[in-house]
């Protein structure tokens, strides 16, 4: 009886290291939750506002960051004004688009119609490419995201941006979405990463450059400027910082309760 | 449990399948929504797959459905690779005991199929919870699954008529079946029990790798009515071979486990030599799948990467990332536990004193290679920290977090654990060959050049490559690896050809410890295979089947590694828990009792 219960307090002291080790020893990241369909109110964006909801798409939802970075598992698309009518000439180009902007949506939704040197699924010659199509599957941008991706993209691969607004787009979701009341969410973690605050919002090393770094924020702003700067971002605009860059609804968007979550979470970065 | 009651929990199944499919008909759960889903399903007969909402989920007051699912799925898994891995075994043990005519062999493989018999029984009642558990919480997934899978599912539930059979034939006929040509006739039914095993284990894995990479439906999920398209999807034989390679090991772990666990309750010496022996085997067995098992799961992990670079980025790039850190400290306690009873049962003989002195530098390498693949990728800092370190990855050590140093510290982890063995299989023999110093010499070159070339491709394409060109190392590290113990085990043998023995081997003279390492080595795998089944699942994320059919319950989100944890580690001690149970169950049998004056004379 004796070995029989060293051999089950061994077991259950190996399982416990390894539980705790989980738990205790390395960090705990709380994953995204499941993308939801956005519910885009385009009849009052601006361009500018449309580009940025487009970048947001690009570090966000669409997942393009995940291979189009310095790493080099996809090519970089900041050169898209002159590397796009080459390669519509380029013998290996099989789509049918005249333009840069037909040529950036055909791309997004129809990625192997050009595969660029060396990037192509392995074995194909570079003939396929192991980019999904982003209008499906798990990414399943809507026609009016890829609109906004394409204005990014144009934007800043040095292309005019052509790419108009859609205005008479029904949204996939809008009516599953409309009148139905989701569930107020208490971590802020989780309300960043919902909003996609990191897309453009560094904190701590993480996430975009494009609004300022959040590191330490309440070490300089009080409550009352965060609560404002989140309901009404152009009311005053950072030094070095674009207008009309974040998203002006938020108030529409956002729970009372959770903005002040929100708040208290900022006013706590110090 | 009896046979009749695992044929009805097995009728139970049949026929919860078959209403299942009939209320997929009879109700029509399935709208089509779009033109080219209604043209699919009028020219085929089928259905998209469905949209679900939250409400589609029925639910149990007190239950979480996914962690019900989960753990069903898990223990089910756990008893199954069981199951199927020890038979595989048993018939390899058996040969050999025919071939050698050492009744030692048969007695051994009776007593692994003793203990895996009422391990049947609790993988056919943990199946039945599980199937139970998905047709109550997940009913429309099961329904769409089993509306393509229809005659797979319905004959692997037959088939498990077949595998009953055979092992009660072949469990109860043992003693029956001896000599001459029963005894072949005993291999033959022995290997039947397998190939049935290994179809209803291939079964299975085409329903969870359909799930990951989705094969015989268009863009809405409709079937095309070709089965074997999905049944044959991209991942089902990266996850077969993964899994009949891991069955074995996790197997022979187990057994080992039991071998060990008589072996520290043993009374007597001629019974403590015999479950040293049995322990020694199981270790073996573990350590031989052990081997090419981190090759299996890196041509696996490519295969999700080909299949899905989105997927494979998920896996291992994602918040999977820190899970592979959790999979090199249980890697590492593998390697170093089954080293360890290899360097404990050296005391067994006399002889082994010549290679006691090389054990700490091949546990020097053993630690270093761990420490590497623990080293993360990414590192959480704090900006102070950022600064200080001038990114978030050191200059020198940065390098340690990716895949060509990985690769290499598991090279060198397999080739020193290879070199352990051998120093074993030497330790009790003094060669006779007249060229024994120029072979030893051979010996050391090829494990010398070989270590060194496993280096030089993992430094070099480590640190002087760019990140798309990082993997390129991993096959010809691994060439390397396998031409070094091909070559040095048939060198090996060469030279103990007709080798004299320093003395009998004293089985039984093992000291208490090394069975603790039988039993780190089990418990360890255990865990591990349970974590690694969070991951494969994992890496849909809010997919019931990737691209094509969401998750929409509410535990749709992916949970913390903690938390996976957690529900791992409570689910392996109610695995553990029933392990035990089946050793207990399993010398209950030969117990007797002889209760004076109960019975008339």
């Amino acid at each position: 009886m004796r070995q029989f219960l060293a051999v089950v307090a061994f077991t259950l002291l190996t399982i416990g290291f390894f539980a705790g080790y989980s738990n205790f020893g390395i960090p705990q990241i709380e994953p995204a939750p499941p993308p939801k369909e956005e519910k885009l109110d385009l009849s009052s964006m601006t361009m500018d506002q449309f580009i940025a909801l487009g970048e947001r798409l690009f570090n966000g939802k669409g997942t393009c960051t995940l291979c189009h970075n310095a790493l080099g598992r996809a090519p970089m698309l900041g050169t898209i004004a002159d590397a796009v009518p080459k390669r519509l000439k380029d013998p290996r180009y099989t789509g049918e688009a005249g333009d840069i902007e037909e040529y950036l949506i055909e791309s997004l939704v129809e990625p192997s119609v050009f595969v660029v040197a060396g990037f192509g699924k392995k074995g194909t010659n570079d003939t396929e490419s192991p980019m999904p199509d982003v209008s499906g599957g798990s990414i399943g941008l809507s026609e009016a995201e890829v609109a906004a991706v394409v204005a990014y993209l144009q934007d800043s691969g040095g292309a005019e941006v052509t790419v108009e607004i859609p205005q008479d787009i029904d949204e996939e979701g809008d009516d599953e979405e409309e009148g139905e009341a989701r569930e107020a969410v208490n971590d802020p973690k989780k309300l960043m990463a919902m909003f996609t605050c990191d897309a453009c919002h560094m904190i701590n090393g993480v996430g975009g450059d494009v609004g300022p770094n959040l590191s330490k924020i309440g070490a300089n702003r009080d409550r009352a400027y965060l609560r404002r700067a989140i309901l009404d971002p152009n009311a005053e605009i950072a030094t070095g910082f674009e207008a009309d860059m974040m998203p002006a609804d938020m108030g529409e968007q956002i729970y009372v309760k959770e903005l002040e979550v929100l708040v208290d979470y900022l006013a706590g970065l110090k | 449990m009896k046979t009749g009651t695992r044929l009805a929990i097995f009728g139970l199944f049949v026929a919860l399948v078959t209403l299942t499919l009939a209320g997929f008909d009879q109700f029509g759960v399935f709208a089509a929504e779009s033109e080219s889903a209604v043209d699919a399903a009028a020219s085929t007969g089928y259905g998209p797959a469905p949209k679900l909402t939250p409400d589609d989920y029925p639910t149990i007051a007190g239950v979480n459905s996914r962690v019900a699912v989960w753990v069903f799925a898990q223990l089910h898994l756990w008893f199954a690779a069981f199951v199927l891995a020890v038979p595989i075994f048993v018939f390899i043990i058996e040969a050999i005991g025919m071939r050698t005519r050492d009744k030692r062999y048969d007695d051994m493989a009776y007593e692994f199929i003793k203990v895996t018999i009422t391990a049947y029984s609790l993988t056919a009642i943990l199946g039945g919870l599980l199937i139970f558990a998905l047709i109550l919480f997940y009913p429309h997934l099961i329904t769409y699954l089993s509306t393509i899978f229809k005659e797979s599912m319905f004959y692997y539930a037959l088939l498990f008529f077949a595998e009953s059979a055979v092992l009660y034939i072949y469990y109860y006929g043992w003693h029956w079946l001896q000599g001459g040509f029963k005894k072949w006739v005993h291999l033959t039914l022995g290997l039947m029990l397998n190939a049935v095993g290994t179809t209803l284990m291939l079964l299975a894995n085409a329903w969870l790798t359909f799930m990951m990479s989705p094969a015989g439906v268009d863009a809405a999920g409709v079937f095309s009515g070709d089965a074997w398209a999905a049944i044959h999807n991209f991942l089902w034989n990266p996850i077969n071979i993964h899994r009949f390679v891991a069955n074995i090991a996790f197997g022979g772990s187990i057994v080992g486990a039991y071998a060990a666990f008589k072996f520290l309750t043993a009374t007597a010496e001629k019974e403590r030599a015999h479950y040293d022996w049995m322990g020694y085997n199981a270790n073996f067995i573990a350590i031989c799948a052990l081997l090419p098992l981190p090759f299996a799961g890196y041509y696996l992990a490519a295969e999700i990467y080909a299949y899905s670079q989105q997927m494979g980025i998920t896996l291992m790039g994602g918040i999977f990332a820190w899970l592979f850190i959790i999979q090199a400290v249980l890697i590492g306690t593998l390697f170093l536990s089954a080293n360890y009873y290899l360097w404990c049962g050296m005391g067994r003989s006399d002889g082994a004193k010549r290679y006691t002195k090389y054990i700490k530098y091949i546990a020097i390498v053993l630690v270093g290679a761990f420490l590497v693949w623990f080293t993360p990728h990414t590192l959480v800092l704090t900006n102070e920290e950022l600064k200080s370190l001038g990114g978030p990855h050191h200059t020198i050590l940065g390098p340690l977090g990716i895949m060509p140093a990985k690769n290499t510290a598991v090279n060198l982890m397999i080739l020193f654990t290879a070199l352990s063995f051998m120093f074993y299989r030497r330790a009790n023999k003094i060669a006779t060959v007249s060229w024994v110093k120029a072979g030893n010499a051979v010996q050391v070159a090829l494990y010398s050049a070989g270590i060194v070339n496993i280096m030089f491709l993992g430094i070099y394409h480590g640190y002087f490559t760019n990140t798309v060109y990082k993997v390129a190392a991993s096959i010809p590290q691994v060439l390397t690896t396998l031409v070094i113990m091909v070559v040095s085990i048939t060198l090996d043998s060469f030279i103990y050809r007709g080798a004299k023995e320093v003395g009998p081997l004293r089985w039984g003279r093992i000291p208490a410890r090394a069975q603790y390492a039988l039993f780190l080595l089990a418990v360890s795998f255990t865990w591990l295979m349970g974590l690694m089944g969070y991951i494969r699942s994992g890496i849909r994320q809010h997919w019931h089947v990737l691209d094509i059919m969401r998750d929409a319950s509410p535990d749709a989100f992916t949970p913390t590694l903690g938390y996976a944890a957690n529900v791992v580690s409570v689910a392996a001690i109610i695995f553990m828990a029933m392990v035990i149970f089946v050793f207990w169950i399993a010398q209950v049998g030969s117990n007797k009792t002889l209760p004076a004056g109960y019975w008339k004379e």
